[in-house]
């Protein structure tokens, strides 16, 4: 399928995941089991979309300048910097790392 | 009471020019991933959950392809549809607001509306902040997009290292308690595991997979990772954390 197939598709399903929250009666969804999956499946995906940014290249584990903007954007969040500014200290990191020759 | 003197209008007024303006960075990643500007522009206007569009995004640009990125994007969206029941109970919707209340509901309209007590200023908060973030991030994608493209090589402006960073963002406000720790670190460490062995994309999918048995074999906290992202009320956060702290 072109991408602009799995483009479209990921926003239909998206709809219809937030409005299955209006439609189906609240009992179903008030079952503990499924709010802790969606609950430990957000975290976990998110963790991993997190390392893989940062270390994986295809299918290799790479050591580049993504871990440094890792480490920096940890920093500003322990430091609790609103969203933005982790970003832009995320590219920052990296760009600054790249210009001093890290690959 | 008018709708410039509700506390809960201003709240969401303010959660959606802040969540808003990070649309910038959606649309200047979504173009660096390899998204063409209309591909970017859609899945804000479109799919309008942010977790889920960096997950997107994050797999295209990570050398996935169209299935992985489609796969770890409905998976990051399961909680709207919790999210959905919350607010079903909470805002009632009817006829064709019912499809607008299921577009914007995310992180940032649930989590103004559930920090009301009045059910008028839940409704204000829900719709002020759901229809405010709509606008300021589709506006805000179209202008990153624009800016993405103008700006040439990514990776020589550290565009990869931005990627990394707002995904550690939108992780960092649910690792609250010990729990959600041990389920991030266990999911990298069986990402990094898999990266070598399955195809670009397929690890998010591992991970999903050890998250979803975490949740359903283990007896923690109903809620946990389902704290909205954002913290439109500071003051009272402090309340809840020590309410988490006796559970």
């Amino acid at each position: 399928m072109p991408m602009w197939g799995w483009v479209l598709i990921s926003c239909a399903v998206a709809f219809l995941t937030k409005l299955v929250g209006y439609l189906v009666p609240a009992k179903i969804l008030k079952n503990k089991r499924i709010t802790r999956i969606a609950g430990t499946m957000t975290i976990g995906l998110l963790a991993s979309l997190t390392v893989l940014n940062a270390v994986a290249t295809g299918t290799q584990l790479t050591l580049d300048s993504r871990v440094g903007a890792l480490v920096a954007a940890a920093i500003a969040l322990l430091l609790r910097a609103p969203f933005l500014v982790v970003v832009i200290v995320g590219a920052v990191t990296a760009g600054l790392l790249r210009l001093i020759g890290l690959p | 009471m008018r709708l410039r003197q509700s506390p809960a209008a201003k709240i969401g007024l303010s959660i959606a020019i802040a969540t808003g303006l990070y649309g910038i960075s959606f649309g200047a990643l979504g173009v660096a991933s390899g998204l063409t500007f209309w591909q970017t522009v859609v899945l804000s206007a479109f799919m309008f959950t942010g977790g889920s569009q960096f997950a997107f995004i994050g797999v295209i640009g990570g050398g996935g392809g169209g299935a992985a990125a489609f796969g770890s994007a409905a998976l990051l969206g399961v909680r709207n549809a919790v999210y959905g029941m919350q607010m079903n109970a909470l805002i009632a919707p009817r006829g064709w607001r019912r499809f607008a209340a299921a577009q914007v509901t995310i992180d940032e309209s649930t989590a103004t509306a559930v920090g009301q007590t009045d059910p008028l200023e839940q409704k204000r908060g829900f719709w002020v902040a759901g229809v405010g973030v709509f606008l300021f991030w589709n506006v805000c994608t179209i202008l990153g997009a624009l800016l993405g493209n103008a700006i040439g090589d990514p990776k020589a402006w550290g565009l990869d290292g931005a990627a990394v960073a707002a995904f550690l963002g939108l992780l960092w406000p649910r690792l609250r308690a010990r729990e959600p720790v041990a389920i991030a670190v266990v999911c990298a460490l069986a990402t990094v595991l898999a990266v070598p062995f399955v195809p670009p994309g397929v690890p998010i999918l591992v991970a999903a997979l050890v998250a979803g048995l975490w949740g359903w074999f283990s007896h923690g906290s109903a809620d946990e990772g389902l704290e909205p992202d954002v913290e439109p009320y500071p003051g009272v956060e402090s309340a809840n954390e020590s309410d988490k702290e006796e559970r």
